[in-house]
């Protein structure tokens, strides 16, 4: 076995693949190769010949992974899921991160378990970034509405902001929606009307 | 309050049974709140089934007993208590490889199947062909290789079997990956479609009643939930009853073809729910008796033999080593028992057997029954043999 652990990460996601070879490196793993959804990624991966694949379970290419460590596995080494069938709760956080590794060279479980354990916290982290992304960019795509709507009120009833604020929270409770759906109806009609 | 259960799926008509179950409230009147997953990988199915995160999938059936097998992933313990349909595959080749047929003067009058065969005998591409199955552990990889070796081509030599997820199969046709394949509907008719590949043959005319889909559970989840298994597969029952109502198609094939569940237009899904399919880029059509099936008294049985089946095909290509302890978790993990324990007071029939011989009938057969009601469907082989699962070693 060579000193130096070689890992592919196959992650749909350029900038979570960036994150996690940054955070590999770190820990003592620098020699690691980010691969994306390719045509000849079974090429690429048997060029490679890594030690460990970390992958991206959203990934479609998951089962022709498979394929080739079945194939493998009964070609000349052995491949094992994971880090050890036994360790059932260490399989449980990475499916739930959403996140597989496949060990490839017979590696020793406490050589590769820190590799998965720091996959597994990335995938997670990023998952929450990403939550807390999208929940930011709603809110403010929705203020922007909002103030396109009052913008219109002001202009087509004579009002002012908080006023106008006024009829959208009243129609929104009156209605049962919710403000940025009125706001949209308003905008959407003085685009079409104008 | 009702009991959740989550399922996982891969985008194919034959979820159907499953969308039916939530989307239809049969589940409902049994109490049951059901959340349909789509996944984008089986091996993802089966690990988060494995893991808890679903309590129930869509699998393929040799994919249950790989996984009770240690074969591929994680070994773990799934029973198989019903069949969701039989059937439903197709074989096809790419448009490349049958000119290829017609530029070498190839007789004209041979099926498509035929052309097939012999671009691969003949090795027109100066290569082997390659197939692309959506699995290792599949249905279509095991019907593949049965189908060439009948004809006297060694699916290890004369063809490479590549694994290409079931919606992308047309795309690796399109990008040159693969020369042929074989897959669940609707996506070799959306190759079809795209004008990249013909069907050649239907699923069943080499199996004509292979087990395709298999509900897959935990054997701990059903020892410890036996109601809610009994209430799962007594709505399920009554969902394939619906599914398989051709009164039914239309409205099934537009809930099917929403983007949540298959996402590919309920026209094209619509052709493997009726049979009627279209063969060629330039429209030739046909019409397949039992192209699908989801249900009749005894097509939706999970019956042992079957499990031995996929076990005999598995020794036979060297994908196991054959021991008296393999043979039984493969037997195990179809689970006819279950099924009577569920259905007795809702199924038409049952039938007395748990095993029977694979490819005896030409023709609907009486069999012995509770009910004296059961009729067996068509289930010859290809090569017309017949598998006797009692002499599995």
């Amino acid at each position: 076995m060579r000193a130096q652990m070689k890992i592919v990460v196959i992650d749909l996601l350029a900038e979570r693949a960036r994150m996690i070879t940054a955070a590999l490196a770190d820990a003592g793993f620098p020699d690691v190769v980010a691969l994306g959804e390719t045509d000849n990624l079974l090429d690429r991966l048997a060029q490679i010949d890594p030690d460990a694949v970390l992958i991206d379970l959203a990934a479609p290419s998951r089962d022709m992974l498979e394929q080739m460590f079945e194939l493998s596995r009964r070609i000349k080494r052995p491949v094992a899921m994971f880090v050890d069938e036994s360790d059932s709760a260490s399989i449980t956080a990475a499916v739930e991160a959403g996140v597989g590794a496949y060990v490839v060279n017979g590696l020793h479980r406490e050589r590769i378990k820190p590799v998965l354990d720091l996959a597994i916290s990335r995938f997670n982290a990023f998952s929450r970034l990403n939550t807390e992304l999208e929940t930011t960019k709603a809110a403010l795509a929705e203020r922007k509405l909002v103030d396109r709507a009052k913008g219109i009120l002001m202009k087509m009833k004579g009002i002012d902001e908080e006023e106008a604020y006024k009829v959208l929270r009243r129609t929104a409770m009156n209605q049962n929606r919710k403000i940025g759906d009125i706001a949209q109806s308003i905008v959407t009609a003085a685009e079409i009307l104008n | 309050m009702s009991t959740r259960v989550r399922i996982g799926f891969i985008p194919l008509v034959d979820c159907a049974p499953l969308v039916a179950l939530h989307e239809l409230g049969f589940a409902r009147e049994e109490g049951l709140e059901i959340v349909l997953s789509r996944e984008t990988s089986w091996s993802n199915v089966r690990d988060k089934l494995a893991v808890r995160l679903y309590d129930a999938s869509h699998l393929l059936a040799p994919m249950a007993l790989a996984t009770n097998l240690g074969l591929g992933g994680p070994r773990a313990d799934i029973v198989a208590p019903y069949v969701l349909n039989l059937n439903g595959d197709v074989i096809c080749a790419s448009v490349q490889l049958l000119d290829r047929m017609a530029g070498d003067g190839l007789d004209a009058g041979l099926s498509g199947a035929e052309a097939m065969l012999e671009a691969i005998r003949r090795n027109a591409l100066d290569r082997p062909a390659v197939i692309g199955v959506p699995f290792f552990f599949s249905t279509h990889h095991y019907l593949v290789r049965y189908w060439l070796a009948s004809a006297g081509i060694d699916p290890d030599r004369q063809v490479r079997v590549e694994v290409i997820p079931p919606s992308l199969m047309a795309e690796a046709v399109r990008s040159g990956v693969i020369d042929g394949f074989c897959v669940g509907e609707p996506w070799g008719s959306v190759a079809v479609d795209a004008g990249l590949a013909a069907i050649t043959l239907p699923g069943q005319a080499v199996w004509a009643a292979a087990p395709e889909k298999v509900l897959g559970l935990r054997r701990d989840w059903v020892e410890e939930r036996r109601d809610d298994l009994h209430r799962l597969l007594r709505a399920l029952y009554r969902a394939s009853v619906w599914v398989a109502d051709p009164g039914n198609r239309t409205i099934l094939s537009e809930l099917l073809a929403g983007e949540r569940y298959v996402d590919a237009p309920a026209e094209v899904i619509e052709r493997a729910l009726s049979g009627s399919l279209t063969l060629t880029p330039r429209g030739a059509q046909a019409r397949i008796d039992r192209f699908m099936v989801f249900h009749t008294a005894s097509a939706t049985f999970p019956w042992r033999s079957q499990a031995l089946w996929f076990y005999e095909q598995m020794v036979r290509w060297g994908h196991l080593s054959a021991t008296p302890e393999a043979a039984a978790i493969a037997r195990e993990t179809f689970a006819p028992g279950l099924y009577r324990e569920a259905l007795c007071a809702v199924a038409t029939d049952l039938p007395g057997a748990n095993s029977k011989l694979e490819g005896a009938l030409d023709s609907p057969t009486p069999a012995a029954s509770r009910r004296g009601k059961l009729f067996l469907g068509p289930d010859r082989f290809c090569d017309s043999a017949v598998f006797d699962p009692d002499k599995v070693a």
